[in-house]
């Protein structure tokens, strides 16, 4: 009698949870992946989105070359990335390219006895750094840069992305722009062959690095060095200036933006201007113009997070440090919507369907 | 009589059916096994084969690894070396500490003592390998920064030939050195336990005698029980570089992640494991980059291939 009770209750327990599970799966789940670079702000879209529309954000952040993989082989419903694709690349694999939020990467450093945003860079020393040719933090070149501090007798570890990254794709961008011999040498992608340093995985990885080895100096996007509060530097920028890793002047930098190009690919690095922080990028969304039949509910939901994102979603970026696209962008994305189609033929979104 | 025969051969050819079905079980069984292997092989070459078509045989002694699109190069001797150092330095580091572990745990414990270090060792090998990455990582890394690359740097840098092997411009922490003492630390379970059980096994009339005959505990140990399980210790010793070969998320966290060739123990560099583990998610199907990956993994295959036939060979006369 007394097993049999026993049996009875964890059935109806059971039963219990099943019923309980099956309530909260009414909320509709969305998978995208890719670059590291923007997912705090997509994190906190995404718990925002749960409650206000029911949309539930699945995000991987494995890298932006992870994600144009994973939507190549539609096993999401979107990718993110912060190298922009080229209009061939979009057509070949039927996707869509949308900005989402615009990031800066800044370079990170552990030196002890230096301050936040103290230290100042040249292209010239950050590009010396990286290749090589400065080996210790006491070098002529970088003492002369900074004479009021006392920069330490380290050796200087640079910290890069081991995986494939936007992030990296960005920053090896500027170094091209700013270097010849970086250009010829390894060049601007998503990985590349760095000559010194050690890899680390994922933002999350070299912020890490970073701050558990002196000396070390590494990239990364804003919002990391912002919530591990880890110290950044000063960079010279085009027109001369040393400026600093803020708000300020990465707005300076996202008002030049020119969202004109092909795929919403304005290009924000190393512009002209006494505020502009040089290494501003957009960082952007891959949607699937022609999902399959079981994906298109998916699609539609995706249009629907990044619709409400594009409406509510500017506080929480900015709080994050990222700059939100400006509103006539919003407007020239959802047309390009359009252009996603389910296997009928007719288009997912709808202004309505919002 | 007549009645237990006709029973007998009722029973046997019921029987027979059974037997049948679960021999061909048994014989799907292996099969399986023989069947994915060869697949594995199949698909690792194959999928390879594009990467060795383009650079030829010069694939697996090339240093280059340039993903940049356009220039695109890729050599497997970084991961290679990579591989084998750190597995044969994690033999190093480890095998002296299992036969000491052993030695201790047969010879030398008081019996209340050999139950909890026993089962402390098998604990050991029980601990998922992320967390020895993490382990390593957030603990060891910060060890060998700060107390042991400066002063070995120099203190065995001094020597003339070798010395170029103890110092290094990477002060990061994550180095072979840190990959080998994480893989060391992984594979000491296997091979303390395996030497364990089979220095118990000895008869014990060996031993006695040679104490007979006045032998010390360590000419007992090298004259008679290290003999006599010469096997299987070897075996443990191979099984243990087996794992040291193909492991991955603790190396990766701990090696530094550099595909260049390290000049020192305190360089940072790559293993097979590493580089096919940070750069396959990202590799687009079909591309050099994801064949070079699969043909990396071939040659790990190929490696391990070696190190088995290798230890069959050390093996061979007691097999007879």
């Amino acid at each position: 009698m007394n097993r049999r009770s026993l049996l009875a209750l964890g059935g109806a327990a059971a039963a219990l949870c099943v019923s309980g599970r099956d309530a909260i799966a009414q909320q509709v789940q969305i998978t995208g992946a890719g670059a590291t670079f923007p997912r705090p702000v997509y994190e906190r879209w995404g718990q925002a989105a749960r409650e206000a529309i029911g949309v539930q954000l699945n995000y991987q952040s494995i890298g932006s070359g992870g994600g144009i993989n994973q939507i190549t082989n539609r096993t999401v419903d979107f990718g993110a990335t912060d190298a922009p694709r080229t209009e061939a690349q979009l057509r070949e694999s039927n996707l869509i390219q949308f900005p989402t939020v615009m990031g800066s990467v800044v370079l990170i450093v552990n030196l002890p006895g230096v301050a936040d945003n103290a230290l100042r860079l040249t292209p010239e020393t950050l590009v010396d750094i990286f290749a090589g040719r400065i080996t210790r933090w006491n070098d002529s070149r970088l003492a002369e840069l900074n004479r009021e501090l006392r920069l330490p007798n380290l050796p200087v570890s640079p910290v890069y992305r081991a995986d494939a990254s936007g992030t990296t794709f960005v920053f090896t961008t500027y170094l091209s722009r700013v270097a010849e011999t970086w250009r010829t040498g390894p060049g601007a992608a998503t990985s590349v062959q760095w000559p010194v340093g050690s890899g680390a995985r994922g933002n999350e990885g070299v912020s890490n690095t970073v701050r558990n080895t002196p000396g070390a100096i590494g990239y990364t996007e804003n919002a990391y060095a912002t919530v591990n509060r880890l110290i950044t530097t000063q960079l010279q920028n085009k027109s001369g200036r040393f400026v600093t890793p803020v708000m300020a002047s990465f707005q300076a930098a996202a008002a030049q933006a020119d969202w004109s190009r092909p795929g919403f690919a304005a290009d924000l690095v190393d512009l002209n201007g006494n505020d502009v922080w040089p290494i501003v990028s957009p960082t952007f969304i891959l949607l699937p113009t022609n999902p399959a039949a079981d994906r298109v509910e998916g699609s539609r939901q995706t249009m629907r997070f990044f619709d409400w994102a594009f409406r509510n979603g500017a506080e929480a970026a900015r709080r994050l440090e990222y700059i939100p696209v400006p509103d006539a962008v919003h407007t020239a994305v959802r047309a390009t919507w359009s252009a996603v189609r389910n296997p009928g033929g007719s288009p997912i979104w709808t202004p309505s369907a919002a | 009589m007549q009645q237990a025969a006709s029973t007998a051969v009722e029973r046997k050819s019921i029987g027979t059916t059974g037997d049948t079905i679960f021999e061909w079980m048994c014989r799907g069984a292996g099969l399986l096994v023989l069947v994915t292997l060869g697949a594995i092989i199949i698909t690792l070459f194959v999928g390879g084969l594009p990467a060795f078509r383009q650079f030829g045989l010069e694939f697996i002694w090339s240093t280059d690894w340039q993903p940049v699109e356009g220039r695109e190069s890729y050599g497997a001797a970084v991961a290679v070396l990579g591989t084998i150092i750190s597995a044969i330095l994690a033999i190093i580091f480890a095998v002296p500490v299992a036969f000491g572990i052993a030695f201790y745990l047969t010879e030398l414990a008081p019996p209340w003592l050999k139950r909890p270090v026993g089962t402390a060792i098998e604990l050991l090998a029980a601990v998922p390998s992320i967390i020895f990455g993490m382990w390593g990582l957030f603990v060891l890394v910060p060890i060998i920064q700060s107390r042991i690359q400066i002063p070995f740097g120099e203190t065995l840098g001094a020597i003339p030939l070798i010395g170029g092997l103890f110092q290094s411009t990477n002060f990061a922490g994550t180095s072979l050195f840190a990959a080998a003492l994480v893989l060391a630390i992984m594979i000491l379970p296997f091979i303390a336990a395996t030497m364990r059980d089979v220095f118990e096994q000895v008869p014990p009339v060996y031993k006695e005698s040679a104490y007979g005959l006045g032998a010390t505990r360590w000419e007992v140990m090298t004259g008679v029980v290290i003999p006599y399980t010469r096997i299987s210790v070897v075996g443990g010793i191979m099984l243990g570089l087996g794992r040291a070969l193909g492991e991955t998320m603790a190396v990766t966290f701990v090696i530094g992640n550099a595909n260049r060739l390290a000049s020192s123990l305190f360089d940072p560099t790559t293993t097979i494991a590493s580089v096919v583990a940070m750069e396959f998610p990202e590799s687009l199907m079909g591309s050099l980059k994801q064949s070079s990956l699969l043909a990396l993994g071939f040659l790990l295959f190929v490696i391990s291939f070696v190190v088995l036939a290798v230890s069959r060979w050390l093996l061979r006369p007691r097999l007879k």
